[in-house]
């Protein structure tokens, strides 16, 4: 079971953790909650410009990736595009399994994913109310993903 | 094509549609060929070695063939998640 969505709505955590279902044979679910940072009070919010089609289709080819690299029985993924306040979700990932190892692996290669791979792009809008620059991608996040090679 | 985030803003437009000389062969290409429709092209990809490329909604490197694409996307690397 793979499940991708994109929202322009804050994140409910109670609806996206439900949408891993029930299933009798999972005995772990590990989750990721990624949260709009204020960098030390210089930040209002971040802006997320999306690819549409394509942010769906990049993250789902992940998930799947992940499935036939662990034996993970399911992969939610929710993405926020638009305005996201300080402190507000940007991205969720859960994964469940039958045993812990598969489901803390597939989130974390999911999230490595996902930073370098899935076509979004952040904007900073600063406490001040202007709009800052766009974020620089950085070599900690590819070194992140160069780790599953 | 498409054009998302510093790209978009450099070019001026989020799409428009192109017909490729047929000498354009590949996506690094294209992208050199871009570069000389205008100011506002070469700034937007001045730094061609960083421009990600998409056909058809998929990552592809520079030396990838462009043929029977029908959507080519430009864009930064990604800083989602």
């Amino acid at each position: 079971m793979i499940d991708v969505r994109l929202t322009g709505e804050a994140l409910d955590l109670a609806e996206a953790a439900a949408r891993l279902g029930d299933d009798p044979d999972t005995g772990a679910i590990a989750t990721f909650l990624g949260l709009c940072r204020g960098e030390t009070g210089r930040l209002s919010a971040l802006e997320l410009e999306h690819y549409p089609g394509m942010a769906e289709a990049e993250i789902t080819r992940i998930a799947e990736s992940a499935m036939s690299r662990w034996p993970v029985r399911g992969i939610v993924a929710i993405h926020r595009f638009g305005i996201v306040k300080v402190g507000e979700p940007i991205v969720f990932v859960a994964a469940r399994s039958s045993h812990r190892d598969a489901a803390f692996d597939a989130v974390r290669y999911v999230m490595d994913f996902l930073k370098t791979e899935a076509p979004f792009w952040k904007r900073e809008h600063l406490v001040d109310g202007t709009v800052g620059p766009w974020v620089d991608a950085t070599d900690a996040d590819e070194r992140a993903k160069a780790r599953w090679a | 094509m498409k054009y998302f985030a510093w790209v978009r803003e450099r070019i001026g437009r989020a799409e428009e549609e192109i017909e490729l000389p047929a000498d354009v062969g590949t996506a690094g290409e294209l992208i050199v060929w871009l570069k000389g429709r205008g100011e506002e092209y070469a700034h937007a990809l001045e730094r061609d070695r960083f421009i990600r490329v998409a056909l058809d909604q998929r990552h592809v490197r520079h030396d990838a063939p462009l043929s029977g694409a029908r959507e080519v996307a430009l864009f930064p690397p990604m800083t989602g998640g």
